[in-house]
């Protein structure tokens, strides 16, 4: 499937069915991130059992340093 | 002790994390600052080069209470959106409104503050709203149920120090929650004035990241805040137009 990740499309490796799997695809599941898709925002619970579908619009956010 | 909502603090600086020289630099910045509360920006992680560092995975947060800004939001709604995508990390409840109404200048657009505030009281937040020094605004943000009112010293990352005085006092006299000077702060001495003002705590970044050495000048903010608080609560004198001597006139030995 193609999806718009953090602003880019992407076409997404057969076997990712799940935010998680995303997450362990580009090495970031132990990483402190928060998931966004199609404008709904993900807890961390919900990674392992959100499915993706085409033409998702996922954006993957972190901290970084700020005032 | 600061209290902000629930929670209470020891040290009332609370320090920024962006734009030091090195991460190595900044641990040491923080360490010696002795401050318990960082402020952090959300923005999109580069997950196609995912290996860089990130300071936040370096801290011990456990030891820290995180303060992430809406900073990048220009309505409430945006800094609504960006609260939300804080709290999902699981790592913090509160949150810094922070919504910018000029570009040149980085001074708060006074409506969407208070409106993004409203909003984030209702959802649960620990509510920090960073707004200008204006006085009524500071009122209708506290009875908009915020948690603390951070009202800017001069613009951010100006170093211009305290700028109006006068408006900051009112602030802080008709404050009913704690006032944080947050932005604009330049010196030791003007973070010093902020707490013989009254104010319950500073808030930085700048003055610390882009100082020659950041590591002594977060020693030295730390030291200016402790001794300006223990100034105001000590009370100072009167400003008087003529001298009186310190010394007694009676007993001298000459004449």
């Amino acid at each position: 499937m193609k999806v718009l990740l953090n602003g880019e499309w992407i076409q997404l490796p057969e076997h990712i069915i799940n935010v998680s799997d995303v997450l362990k695809h580009y090495d970031i599941h132990q990483r402190h991130v928060v998931v966004e898709i199609n404008g709904e925002i993900l807890t961390k619970l919900e990674h392992q059992n959100t499915r993706l579908a085409d033409k998702d619009r996922i954006e993957i956010v972190h901290f970084v340093g700020g005032g | 002790m600061l209290k902000i909502g629930s929670l209470s603090f020891q040290s009332r600086l609370l320090l920024g994390t962006g734009k030091y020289p090195s991460f190595e630099i900044q641990k040491e910045a923080v360490e010696v600052s002795e401050a318990q509360i960082l402020t952090f920006a959300v923005r999109r992680m580069n997950i196609f080069e995912s290996s860089q560092p990130n300071f936040l995975e370096q801290l011990d947060t456990n030891k820290y209470t995180l303060l992430p800004n809406t900073a990048g939001a220009k309505t409430a709604a945006e800094a609504v959106r960006i609260a939300k995508l804080a709290k999902a990390s699981g790592l913090c409840d509160m949150i810094k409104v922070e919504v910018i109404g000029c570009d040149k200048t980085l001074l708060p657009d006074p409506i969407e503050t208070l409106k993004a505030t409203e909003e984030l009281v209702k959802e649960g937040f620990i509510v920090l709203p960073y707004t200008s020094d204006d006085v009524v605004l500071a009122r209708k943000l506290q009875e908009a149920g915020c948690h603390a009112v951070m009202p800017g010293a001069s613009p951010i990352g100006s170093g211009q120090g305290i700028i109006n005085p006068l408006n900051l006092s009112f602030i802080i006299e008709q404050a009913v929650v704690p006032v944080i000077v947050d932005a604009g702060i330049g010196s030791p001495a003007d973070a010093a004035l902020a707490m013989e003002l009254g104010a319950d705590g500073v808030l930085l970044n700048t003055a610390v990241s882009a100082a020659h050495d950041p590591v002594k000048m977060a020693k030295a903010m730390k030291l200016a805040i402790e001794a300006g608080r223990l100034g105001y609560e000590a009370g100072r004198i009167e400003k008087k137009r003529y001298a009186t001597a310190s010394s007694p006139k009676e007993g001298m030995s000459i004449g």
